[in-house]
């Protein structure tokens, strides 16, 4: 398989696609972005609905950290990463889930902690920090094929879990104490979706940097849940709409020489913006991008002398 | 031939801290059972219930559900619950198909892709409670009564043996109080199922009740309505009436 997508990112290096992906360059980074601007919103859209939209963001500093740990001891960045994210966001669902903290603490917690840990790491690295560099901001227009492979493979990976966990994961973030009544493995459940987010913002670390990650992650799913009236639906939009971003995006760098990361960030941004002001009456648009506090309300008891209506 | 226990408590004890608020409660509700759960604000209705669910652990005493105890019973999709809410909080929209459908995943298997018969479980669901026609709709654009509605269908989806409904009908208007009703009466008479409601509000249901557990901290009565009704309760009045008088209730 992995022979196949090799020789697949070859031959789309050759396509004969207008300007301004006529370069192979522009080919792979167009291919990298594709996988991300369509996976990112698929997590996203859970992670709205579970009021942990700056979810991304904490994985993505602490996937900082990973990248400074891989430099310094000199192996594969996206290794180092990738291990620590994934051992990382399983920590904040476990404190998240045991009630020890708020989501919001959590997050803050491995916030500061993964940015101060990658910045001292990446200072132990000598010269070798600069290199740390594109995962901070992105660097899309130097992917190579065999990036544009780890990331395909990521890709192939985030949808097929969603594909085959889609249904649980949404009657979990719907209504987590039903679904635990019902039988479904909620911590299971909730523990998946933190190693995907981590899975996420390792493939999109050099597509729009740790510090961009978390934008692809909710814009698109902001945007898709004014235009739509189902999950699914909301699922289909958002994940176009990253496409749509990271197609315009690119345009605009290639056409203006802009940091093509922010440009497509930029273009979710605006899009979400627009679409607000057009279509948004029908749900209050700036909502889902506001940080979330917490998950589902408290379980009721009447032993306390909560008023019933 | 005695019809076999879906809910037991024996002896169930359960305190906040050091605030007791559950006392030796000693229940049991049967197959094909429609059971009402009353008391006052504070009487510990929702921990009582929480406990039986095995979303809490009794302090002392047991629980079993379909004759297990909670954290051992394998097939908890047989055990259907509505929980107490006044609207669905939903950040990203859902129609009303797929809020009733993912109340079927547990029982089909949470990795399966839906089948012909769990399609035609949510349509039954759906119809059960008369949202049929609003079956494409965002949750989010139904009214309360609406909403409620579909929980129920959620729980019922999954063809539950025992149903456990916590305050279904705090706010909702006559009309789907009345649906409401016809939808637990199906169940009970139809399935066999088992029906736990948990209320202030039995108006719509008090004829249909085969018995009334009156719990203030302990159980304070355990009968069929009629015998309550002789102790001079009209379990039909108004719903405000009843807490009232619930609080009047000794000890």
């Amino acid at each position: 398989m992995s022979a196949a997508i090799v020789h697949a990112c070859g031959a789309l290096a050759t396509l004969p696609l207008p300007w301004p992906f006529e370069r192979e360059y522009m080919q792979l980074a167009l291919a990298a972005g594709l996988v991300i601007g369509i996976c990112a919103p698929l997590i996203g859209v859970f992670l709205v609905q579970q009021r942990l939209s700056l979810m991304g963001d904490g994985i993505g500093h602490l996937a900082f950290a990973g990248v400074a740990a891989g430099l310094l001891l000199e192996v594969w960045p996206i290794w180092t990463a990738m291990l620590v994210a994934v051992v990382g966001a399983l920590a904040i669902e476990w404190l998240r889930s045991r009630g020890r903290t708020s989501s919001d603490l959590a997050l803050a917690l491995w916030f500061y902690g993964g940015i101060a840990a990658g910045v001292v790491l990446a200072s132990r690295a000598g010269n070798g920090g600069l290199a740390i560099v594109p995962y901070l901001f992105g660097s899309i227009l130097t992917i190579d094929a065999s990036d544009v492979r780890v990331i395909a493979v990521l890709g192939v990976v985030i949808v097929a879990a969603v594909a085959v966990f889609g249904r649980a994961l949404f009657a979990i973030v719907v209504d987590e104490e039903s679904a635990r009544v019902a039988g479904i493995p909620v911590g299971a459940g909730n523990a998946l979706l933190a190693v995907l987010t981590a899975v996420t913002v390792v493939a999109a670390m050099r597509v729009v940097g740790v510090l961009l990650i978390a934008a692809l992650m909710v814009l698109p799913v902001a945007t898709g849940r004014v235009l739509s009236r189902s999950f699914r639906g909301t699922m289909v939009v958002s994940a176009a709409i990253g496409a749509f971003s990271v197609i315009a995006g690119l345009f605009a760098a290639r056409q203006w020489a802009l940091a093509p990361g922010g440009s497509i960030v930029l273009v979710a941004a605006f899009t979400f913006a627009t679409v607000s002001l057009v279509g948004g009456r029908r749900r209050g648009g700036l909502k889902a991008v506001m940080p979330g506090t917490g998950r589902a309300e408290p379980p009721d008891h009447d032993d306390h002398g909560h008023h019933h209506g | 031939m005695t019809t076999p226990a879906v809910l037991t408590a024996h002896g169930v004890s359960f305190a906040y801290g050091g605030d007791l608020v559950i006392e030796s409660v000693d229940l049991t509700v049967a197959a094909g059972e429609f059971v009402a759960l009353v008391g006052p604000n504070g009487s510990g209705k929702s921990t009582l219930l929480r406990l039986l669910l095995g979303l809490l652990e009794p302090a002392a005493g047991t629980v079993e559900i379909l004759g297990e105890r909670p954290r051992a019973l394998r097939d908890r999709w047989r055990v259907g619950y509505v929980p107490q809410r006044r609207i669905l909080d939903l950040d990203v929209p859902a129609t009303v198909t797929e809020i009733v459908a993912s109340g079927r995943t547990a029982r089909r298997g949470w990795w399966r892709v839906p089948s012909r018969a769990d399609r035609d479980a949510v349509d039954h669901a759906l119809e059960a409670v008369a949202l049929a026609d609003l079956h494409r709709r965002p949750v989010t654009e139904l009214s309360g009564g609406q909403q409620q509605r579909v929980l129920i269908a959620r729980a019922l989806a999954a063809e539950p043996s025992v149903l456990v409904l916590d305050e279904p009908i705090a706010g909702v208007d006559v009309e789907s109080q009345r649906l409401f009703r016809d939808s637990l009466v199906h169940l009970v008479e139809h399935h066999q199922t088992a029906v736990l409601l948990v209320s202030h509000e039995l108006g719509a249901v008090a004829s249909d009740l085969d018995r009334v557990i009156v719990l203030k901290r302990r159980v304070l009565f355990d009968g069929p309505p009629d015998a309550l009704a002789a102790t001079g309760v009209n379990l039909g009045v108004h719903a405000d009436d009843l807490p009232r008088w619930l609080e009047e209730l000794a000890p």
